[in-house]
């Protein structure tokens, strides 16, 4: 294997005196996707956003595409242009059209002329079928909508990495699905993934590792067939046992 | 092509028009004012009241009001009725002060000038990046009306300005230089920076502390003293610096308030797309904090604008200021109500225009704010 895109060497953080990331190794792959799972509270959106740096860790070496993340500018805005990230909330800017929203980054970050990042903004809203939505406001789009319109967002920089922080906790029921059908065929993209999310379904069937994190710690970080077939940790089975439909 | 619409397909359309309501006086008559017996009981002694109040007050305020300049006619209405002629009589003091009377077409077409710059400003479409130049140019020509002293212009020095114009220029002044300094004074305490964070406090309260009145004591008897020799500013600058700087610690507060009303997604989905902190204010921010805090800055505005006849503690005599002038002839101080309904009327004038167009400005710039989801809490 190649050098990893994302490693972690011995991470800890703490907010407060709460002890939240406690040792944490892992290594992603290029290419890899990668289903957080595990409790609330139990760490992992922190985990993911210890990757583009909207957390800061006090212990350990977190090295992504090969930038050491550090209290330097310059080196959390050089990984910050890889790592695309979509949220919970959506996060649009209401203010903004949906073009806008999306062509925001481009001309502030890339320094692309008006034209160039609308046209790639237009090219990012097609890739998530949602084109012809692109003179409305956020907040006259439904929520799965919305947040295809984040993930065009987060992919208008063309990150090498895409970090999903339960993108489909926010929906309802009937919008789940379009929302993943998009991501799976990033997934088949190519794309590097890190995904928190609950939905076993697209861990099953996308995720090269599952890692399950409980009080801090990854507990478990197997490939899908083994993770659901045969858990080691009892937390893990237990976890199991409540979001698996029996 | 969403499931809601495929399944609508499938079933009957049983969807009905609103139920229309009827129009017409009548209907409008019974639904507004007779809707039930306490509102029927309401409406009647409200309409008895207004038909007893009303035409006294037509009758003094315009009917039996007398508007020549006659002072003999004035006194033999006793009060009966309004003498509108000290109005007519003392308008132009009341409206431009001690400015020589000769020049007092100076002071009018700088005063219309602003109005109309005013107009232009007002429109969004006009919020381009001429604006500010264009503005300077304004100002530059309004000073240079008032001021003279140049293209055969007779000088006529500040402490002679009065009326209008004084309290026009004060409030924009005051309030377009305090919104820059309250920004910065805003961001400032909210920054991660201690020193910039505590200086930024440490302004705001103090200036809070202490009332406007002493604040224009100070720019007019004390910062002269403070100013190294030689150095000299005019007591009209020194109010407008007073005024602006008192201002600025009220709208930091005004802008933070706004700032404070967004979640820290928004901070956090700019920092995720690489946004520097300052690209993440200015384009991501600011716009939705500033639309978020329209309806306080224009209480600031308005208190403001009125706040400025504070300035005749300092000898200085804006409208309000002007009319306590006027009220000077002893011939005319009797008919003081007459005056300060007059003044008064002007600055609901002013007052009901800024409060409208605010309303307009809001709706217009906040659309996306009223849609529903997308002010996330």
């Amino acid at each position: 294997m190649s050098e990893p895109i994302i490693q972690f060497a011995r991470v800890n953080k703490w907010f407060g005196r709460f002890h939240v990331l406690k040792d944490i190794d892992l290594q992603v792959g290029r290419g890899e996707r990668i289903v957080v799972c595990g409790p609330s509270g139990s760490g992992k959106s922190t985990l993911i956003r210890c990757i583009n740096r909207l957390e800061e860790h006090q212990e350990g070496r977190i090295v992504v595409d090969g930038v050491e993340l550090t209290e330097e500018v310059r080196s959390v805005e050089r990984v910050r242009r890889e790592v695309g990230m979509v949220f919970q909330q959506f996060n649009l800017f209401p203010h903004l059209r949906v073009l806008d929203n999306v062509a925001l980054a481009p001309v502030c970050v890339l320094k692309l002329s008006r034209e160039e990042a609308e046209a790639r903004a237009n090219q990012q809203l097609a890739r998530v079928r949602i084109g012809d939505q692109a003179a409305k406001y956020p907040g006259q789009l439904s929520g799965g909508q919305q947040q295809r319109v984040a993930i065009a967002r987060a992919l208008c920089l063309q990150p090498k990495i895409m970090l999903f922080d339960e993108p489909t906790s926010a929906l309802d029921p009937e919008m789940v699905k379009e929302v993943l059908d998009v991501m799976l065929e990033l997934a088949n993209q190519g794309m590097t993934m890190v995904v928190v999310t609950h939905e076993m379904g697209f861990a099953r069937s996308v995720a090269d590792r599952v890692l399950f994190m409980d009080s801090g710690r990854i507990v478990e970080e197997n490939p899908p067939s083994e993770f659901f077939a045969n858990p080691r940790n009892e937390r893990t089975r237990d976890f199991l046992a409540k979001v698996l439909p029996r | 092509m969403s499931a809601a619409a495929a399944g609508a397909r499938g079933r009957p359309d049983t969807s009905r028009a609103p139920p229309t309501r009827a129009r017409g006086p009548l209907p409008w008559l019974k639904a507004n004012l007779f809707a039930s017996a306490p509102n029927a009981v309401a409406t009647l002694l409200l309409g008895a009241a207004l038909v007893r109040v009303l035409p006294p007050v037509v009758r003094w305020l315009v009917t039996d009001a007398v508007y020549a300049p006659d002072y003999r006619a004035c006194r033999a209405l006793e009060y009966r009725a309004a003498c509108w002629g000290f109005v007519t009589e003392k308008h132009r003091l009341i409206l431009f002060g001690r400015y020589p009377y000769a020049e007092q077409w100076r002071p009018l077409a700088a005063t219309l000038l602003v109005f109309v710059a005013l107009l232009v400003t007002a429109h969004p479409r006009s919020w381009r990046r001429w604006l500010l130049p264009a503005w300077a140019v304004v100002l530059a020509a309004f000073l240079l009306l008032m001021g003279g002293g140049a293209l055969g212009l007779s000088p006529v020095e500040a402490g002679l300005w009065g009326g209008l114009p004084l309290t026009v220029l004060l409030t924009l002044v005051g309030m377009s230089a305090s919104i820059p300094i309250g920004l910065v004074l805003a961001l400032g305490r909210r920054s991660r920076l201690p020193l910039f964070r505590a200086a930024s406090s440490l302004y705001i309260e103090m200036i809070r502390g202490v009332p406007l009145i002493t604040v224009l004591f100070v720019a007019s008897f004390v910062f002269p003293l403070l100013l190294p020799q030689g150095l000299r500013l005019d007591v009209l600058a020194r109010v407008a610096l007073g005024i602006t700087f008192f201002q600025a610690a009220y709208m930091a507060e005004v802008v933070r308030g706004g700032l404070q009303a967004l979640p820290r997604g928004q901070y956090e989905a700019a920092a995720s797309v690489g946004l520097t902190w300052w690209q993440t204010q200015r384009k991501v921010i600011l716009p939705q904090a500033l639309t978020l805090v329209i309806p306080s800055f224009v209480n600031s505005l308005l208190s403001t604008f009125m706040d400025t006849s504070l300035v005749t503690v300092v000898s200085m005599y804006d409208l309000t200021g002007a009319l306590r002038l006027a009220l000077g002839d002893p011939q005319w101080r009797h008919f003081f109500l007459e005056g300060y309904l007059f003044v008064a009327a002007v600055y609901f004038t002013c007052c009901l225009a800024m409060s409208r167009y605010s309303a307009w400005l809001e709706g217009r710039l906040g659309s996306w704010a009223r849609r529903p989801g997308a002010v996330q809490a």
